[in-house]
């Protein structure tokens, strides 16, 4: 059992020599995690494999600690199986299963190993499931991705919904074991959206990859680009101008707004209360509009560079943002004061879809569905980057783990963005708004961990002799959440699936890559 | 109830006018149609073509080409031109009914044309379109369900998106097509009744966008299914996609 002296730290979106993570067993490995993990308020921002051989794997894990701000590494290395970590360390689960299809090992034990993204190993020849490599991989068409987890009996029956489902939203199959209204299970099947985006990183950064980290989930563009722009500063031992700091920060907290704005809107439209639903339509659209005067795209698409921001924003437009931010910002309280104020709406939004706290904990939910269940973690506070350091956002916390929890969570993120925005707007740091980023670090470990609107965001990066990129990791927060949405479903009416969906918003794509 | 109809009475009437009346102003930094002015181009000079992350621009003997279906309308090819020869305007209208007229190349550019006549009267007063997204990022797909809300409210033309393809006149595509969709993509297309329409929204329906030649995608829409009508942009700005099917119905009349 390593000791803590042992353990390799950094802080967020500083480096390491990569051959300075320690590497233990197996067994040391497992016990480190469970140690790192239990019962305080550490968390696992990404445990990955990398290829190390022919036959073997390393696997690395990156823990979290707010106490101490500090991010920790360690390593193991495997070959074609190895004994799995979740039935010890639940939140592993998700990882595992990535790992497994990935690079065809098999955690051995895992109780639910099945694809995530249904796509081919990236070592030819090898399958965790024994699939062939000539054969096509298809999500929902073909065991395992079939095998979902089925009740059975007379009375019981199966609803299948996606990859098209009714709504103008992305692909995913949700798969749901009812009896009458009541459902048992809901199992998610995702990879749809696959598309291929760690596998295009290597090698780089090139001429694609901000683009890649702009559209992995295009509506986090700001979140994983300034993630990416971050993770390259550090890399290259340098910082974004704090004026450049200050805007992408204003940026992200735009993001946030419109999306929180949004949702809150379609959480209305989804137990029919149209006023709300209608307002809120139209307000997301300010907010976009707002992030559309600072860099010409409504989704904040050529704001965030590694280096600092593409656009400056002038006393005249930090003006106009200023009267918008205000503007919108009293247009959503009254929107939104209906929904808190109407006891047809409280009514299907309290008590529905409640989480446990520590059914939060152990399964790792980040963001505001683990806010919304008590669990105070928030990147912006707790591993501070950008202007964060300087200025702070109060974390937003409500208790009852239910859909008005995580409604009322992103009513309260947006009541507190506004001040943060107009006293950044009214008080932008002097000088430039970009650097040059020079070479990255070489034979080096990064991560950068952003607080997007749904929750932490986590980028590594591992650089090799020429400083380029050997290995790329994006977690998005929609990886650590979707089993939340799942476990959120049992015994709840299906009925109350769209308006639980809608109180998470996952992303897809985020997820798929 | 009183506290819903005062804050109705606040937050007012927000429909646009348009196209009957003037379309809302696009940001100063919002970037249209764009074009590049050959004549600044020095002899030999490769920055644009090599910096585009899409490879959307192509240097031909005597003018540039800049294929608006590959386009994400970033700002790298600006940044790298030392002469200023590229700019985006402010020009929102960008509907091409063919592939080919989304490659500018100087000459005049050919948008969309109306459906024919029998189509028209079918379709001119009801459309009613099913979404399917294949592999897209989410930024196509909030812009497009923003049509649905009250500033630009797309019901007022008769245009819904449907459940279900069974009730649908046409699909709306975005996304590039990932593998993992195809088959959903071409059933969702089968179970469409005939006449049927297909339109590709943003780079990465038209081109594949950031994932061009990715071998997880199929570099758009026209590689499963015949497209008749391609909106571009990485999203297209939701008065683009108005545009564009109001064009398709023949209820925006004027050429660019």
């Amino acid at each position: 059992m390593p000791s803590p002296d042992d353990l390799l730290r950094t802080s967020n979106c500083q480096p390491v020599a990569l051959a300075d993570v320690p590497l233990l067993d197996r067994d040391g490995f497992a016990a480190w995690l469970s140690g790192e993990l239990d019962g305080n308020s550490s968390g696992l921002s990404a445990l990955f494999g990398v290829p190390q051989s022919a036959h073997s794997v390393r696997l690395y894990a990156v823990t979290n600690h707010p106490r101490t701000a500090e991010l920790r590494f360690m390593a193991t290395d495997v070959g074609e199986s190895y004994v799995a970590f979740t039935p010890e360390i639940p939140r592993a689960h998700w990882f595992e299963r990535e790992i497994a299809e990935q690079w065809g090992i098999v955690p051995e034990g895992h109780p639910w190993l099945k694809p995530i993204r249904s796509h081919h190993a990236y070592v030819k020849g090898r399958d965790a499931w024994g699939r062939s490599s000539e054969d096509a991989i298809l999500p929902s068409v073909q065991p395992p991705g079939t095998d979902y987890f089925k009740v059975t009996g007379d009375e019981i029956h199966e609803v299948a919904v996606g990859p098209v489902h009714a709504g103008v939203i992305e692909p995913g199959h949700f798969r749901f074991q009812c009896h009458g209204e009541n459902v048992f299970s809901l199992e998610i099947e995702l990879g749809f959206q696959h598309r291929g985006i760690e596998r295009a990183l290597l090698g780089g950064p090139d001429k694609r990859s901000l683009h890649h980290m702009e559209t992995l989930a295009g509506d986090t563009t700001i979140g994983h680009s300034t993630a990416y722009s971050q993770l390259l500063e550090g890399l290259a031992g340098i910082e974004a101008p704090l004026r450049a700091q200050s805007i992408r920060c204003v940026a992200l907290e735009l993001e946030r707004l419109a999306n929180h704005t949004g949702d809150l809107g379609a959480l209305a439209m989804d137990v029919g209360f149209l006023p709300t639903s209608s307002f809120c339509g139209r307000l997301r659209g300010d907010w976009l509009n707002a992030s559309a005067l600072i860099c010409g795209n409504r989704f904040g698409r050529s704001l965030a560079r590694p280096g600092g921001s593409r656009w400056d924003i002038d006393e005249g437009k930090a003006e106009e943002l200023v009267a918008r931010t205000n503007a919108a910002f009293e247009d959503v309280t009254g929107a939104v004061e209906l929904l808190w104020n109407t006891p047809s709406v409280r009514s299907r939004f309290d008590g529905c879809g409640e989480i446990p706290r520590t059914l939060a904990e152990e399964l790792g939910l980040v963001g505001m569905a683990a806010r919304a269940c008590g669990i105070g973690r928030d990147a912006r506070r707790d591993f501070p980057f950008g202007i964060y350091r300087f200025s702070q956002v109060p974390t937003a916390i409500w208790h009852t783990g239910d859909v008005f929890a995580r409604a009322y969570v992103r009513w309260l993120e947006i009541d507190r963005s506004v001040p943060f925005v107009l006293e950044q707007l009214q008080s932008l740091p002097r000088g430039e708004i970009r650097r040059d980023v020079g070479s990255l670090q070489p034979d080096a470990l990064a991560v950068s961990i952003t607080e997007g609107w749904r929750g932490e965001i986590c980028h590594v990066a591992i650089t090799d002799s020429d400083g380029r990129f050997a290995h790329y990791k994006v977690v998005d927060p929609s990886f650590h959440n979707w089993i939340g949405l799942a476990m959120a479903l049992r015994n709840q009416g299906i009925s109350d699936f769209p308006v639980n969906n809608k109180s998470f918003n996952l992303s897809y794509c985020g997820h798929d890559l | 109830m009183l506290k819903v109809l005062r804050e109705r009475m606040n937050q007012g009437y927000r429909t646009m006018s348009w196209p009957a009346g003037a379309p809302p102003e696009m940001p100063d930094r919002y970037r249209g149609l764009p074009a590049i002015d050959a004549t600044r181009c020095p002899d030999g000079c490769r920055e644009c073509v090599d910096v585009c992350p899409t490879d959307a621009i192509e240097r031909a003997p005597s003018s540039m080409k800049l294929d608006l279906g590959k386009c994400l309308f970033c700002t790298d090819c600006i940044d790298a031109c030392p002469e200023g020869a590229i700019e985006f305007s402010s020009e929102f209208r960008m509907a091409f009914d063919k592939r080919a007229s989304l490659v500018l190349d100087g000459k005049a550019v050919e948008m969309a044309q109306a459906l024919d006549e029998k189509a028209r009267r079918m379709f001119g007063r009801s459309l009613q379109l099913r979404q399917v997204s294949a592999g897209g990022c989410n930024a196509c797909e909030a812009d497009i369900n923003v049509l649905g809300t009250i500033g630009f409210d797309l019901g007022r033309f008769g245009i819904h998106m449907v459940a279900s393809p069974r009730h649908a006149d046409g699909l709306v595509i975005t996304g590039p097509v990932t593998e993992n969709m195809r088959l959903a993509l071409e059933k969702t297309y089968a179970a469409t009744p005939a006449p049927k329409f297909v339109i590709a929204v943003g780079a990465c329906a038209i081109s594949g966008g950031p994932f061009r030649d990715h071998p997880e995608q199929n570099n758009g829409a026209d590689s499963v299914l015949p497209v008749d009508l391609y909106i571009p942009g990485c999203p297209p700005h939701p008065m683009t996609i108005l545009d564009g099917l109001l064009r398709m119905l023949g209820r925006v009349e004027e050429r660019v």
